[in-house]
């Protein structure tokens, strides 16, 4: 479940022609005269992009951390904030989104990853909490009831994200980038390091590996990745609140890296796709949609250990068995 | 003799009223295979846990390569290159036996704050490691999954890792236990390939195997040593056959 499957491989033609559907959704949405395609595909992607950041932690160093919205928030606050000040500039509110985020990851990583198992998901989920709190208690940019955004992230003439089409394209982007970069970095020195120390972290010591030091730098890696997609989140939705940080969204995004395949190179793409799909389709038949949500989820899990994608080589396999 | 590799002087260790090392003095010359052989509870594995470190000895002093590494941590010991195999089997299950074996190598090559280059195409990592398999003769597995290794080839795969660090010395616990009598017959075959290559202590309750491959062995009873010397001159020793090789039948089932 962990092997980065061959380029080739079933799964990663999928996530192909996900992608290409994807780049032609705007086409789509034009042709069916339904504007609204693009804002739901929109959010998507950037739910993609933290699932993605969560996966290299949670997936490939085995570190389950309940707390990750947590960098949604952070993000996204960081461009509230300074947009609210006047600053509206995105070659500074996105550096700055991910460079809060990584402090953050910084000096909570370096706690959380003193313990292990439970005790783990349970202080990255307190820790998440506490930033909540914060959220709340920020009661000059709206405490509780959030902040609006009155003017997205600005790029000069070179982007102009208030059209919903180029922010769209800005997102499917940094989703390919994310995903590429932790497709990288999981095959690399480090990566293995992440791997190995996820594997068997007490034989990654003996054989000479401080792994503490390792974990820590994946924690912030995920942090600031995260915390771009926050700064999307802002801009997406033109509104902060609290709520983005709230445990249930740490929770979903689990769910999600779950769903597509824990330790895969393209199951954050399926996960967090499959997730919203469903969760929109299934929110428009009944107000209680995770009543049907809930088993579907325990059924992928019973039937489909390895996520989506390992659904996608296991047909494959069956067709060649 | 020649200067040794491995000096153990006077080693204690007591686990409150047991005395689990008492007074064992040893010497290890470069090149020897080295048995250490005794029945269960002889203190075998303590003894082997003051070398790597793991367990700290009450008094006296292990030298390698002429330097005191008595209050040296594992790891300084083991890039020293005094390698160990684990009597349990802990490899890393979701790797490949190529993965597993290169990031050995990795521990020993620098920071591994590396980020971009991909480690399957690193010649720096590959070559050892391939090397190493092909010692232990599991080349033909280098791409298999180390959870779909059977044990005896798991076994195999941790002296390989012990190996890719390129150490001087290696210490092997148990690394028969649990096989069967076919896997038992390769890994001496691999160990006897080892053999002068580099230094072995092995300690092993296959009497078979340490008769056939011990250059010198020591028996060890109650903590003590009973005896050191080379295979016939142990099986000729009658404390040893005494203590030792007359119940050998009430030591099969131990794993």
């Amino acid at each position: 479940m962990m092997r980065p499957a061959s380029l080739s491989s079933p799964s990663n033609l999928a996530a192909a022609l996900i992608l290409v559907l994807l780049a032609l959704l705007p086409l789509f949405a034009e042709l069916l005269a339904s504007p609204f395609l693009v804002t739901l595909f929109t959010r998507m992607l950037i739910y993609a992009i933290a699932a993605t950041s969560l996966n290299l932690i949670l997936g490939y160093g085995g570190m389950v951390s309940f707390g990750h919205a947590m960098y949604i928030g952070i993000g996204g606050y960081v461009v509230g904030i300074m947009a609210s000040h006047g600053v509206h500039a995105g070659w500074l509110q996105w550096p700055l989104a991910i460079a809060i985020s990584a402090l953050f990851a910084l000096v909570i990583g370096a706690l959380c990853l003193r313990t292990r198992g439970v005790y783990f998901i349970m202080i990255t989920l307190a820790f998440a909490q506490m930033v909540y709190f914060m959220g709340v208690g920020l009661e000059e940019y709206g405490g509780d009831d959030g902040l609006t955004i009155y003017n997205r992230s600005s790029f000069g003439s070179l982007l102009n994200l208030s059209d919903k089409r180029v922010f769209y394209y800005v997102c499917l982007v940094l989703l390919v980038g994310a995903l590429y970069l932790v497709h990288r970095l999981v095959q690399s020195r480090f990566g293995m390091v992440l791997r190995g120390s996820r594997s068997n972290d007490r034989r990654m010591q003996a054989i000479g590996f401080p792994t503490y030091r390792y974990r820590l730098t994946g924690f912030v890696i995920a942090g600031m990745i995260c915390g771009l997609s926050g700064a999307l989140m802002a801009n997406h939705n033109e509104f902060v609140s609290p709520a983005m940080m709230h445990w249930v969204q740490s929770g979903d995004l689990i769910v999600m890296v779950v769903l597509g395949g824990m330790g895969t190179a393209t199951g954050p793409l399926f996960g967090a796709l499959a997730f919203l799909l469903v969760e929109y389709l299934l929110s428009r038949i009944t107000e209680y949609w995770q009543i049907i949500f809930g088993p579907l989820l325990i059924l992928v899990v019973l039937f489909a250990r390895g996520g989506i994608g390992s659904l996608f080589d296991m047909l494959e396999g069956r067709r060649r068995g | 003799m020649a200067d040794p590799l491995l000096r153990i002087e006077g080693l204690v260790k007591r686990f409150g009223g047991i005395v689990a090392t008492d007074q064992v003095s040893l010497d290890i010359a470069p090149g020897e295979l080295h048995a250490i052989i005794g029945p269960n509870g002889a203190g075998k594995t303590t003894l082997i846990g003051q070398l790597t470190g793991e367990i700290r000895p009450d008094s006296g002093r292990i030298r390698f390569r002429g330097t005191d590494i008595t209050r040296r941590p594992t790891h300084r010991r083991s890039l020293q290159g005094l390698a160990r195999s684990f009597q349990i089997t802990s490899i890393f299950l979701d790797l490949t036996v190529a993965e597993n074996v290169a990031l050995a190598v990795q521990a020993h090559a620098g920071h591994s704050f590396r980020f971009w280059r991909r480690v399957a195409s690193d010649r720096t990592l590959q070559e050892p490691a391939r090397a190493a398999l092909r010692q232990v003769g599991l080349d033909a597995r280098a791409d298999a999954r180390a959870a779909n290794l059977s044990h005896g080839e798991r076994r195999q795969l941790e002296i390989a890792m012990a190996l890719a660090t390129q150490p001087t010395m290696l210490l092997l616990d148990e690394p028969m236990a649990g096989m069967g009598p076919e896997e038992s017959a390769r890994m001496v075959e691999t160990l006897r390939a080892l053999k002068g290559r580099l230094t072995i202590l092995l300690v092993e309750h296959d009497m078979d195997a340490v008769f056939a491959l011990a250059d010198r062995i020591t028996v060890l009873v109650y903590g003590r040593a009973i005896a050191t010397g080379d295979p016939d001159t142990i099986r000729a020793n009658q404390e040893v056959r005494r203590a030792y090789l007359g119940d050998q039948g009430t030591e099969a089932a131990d794993g």
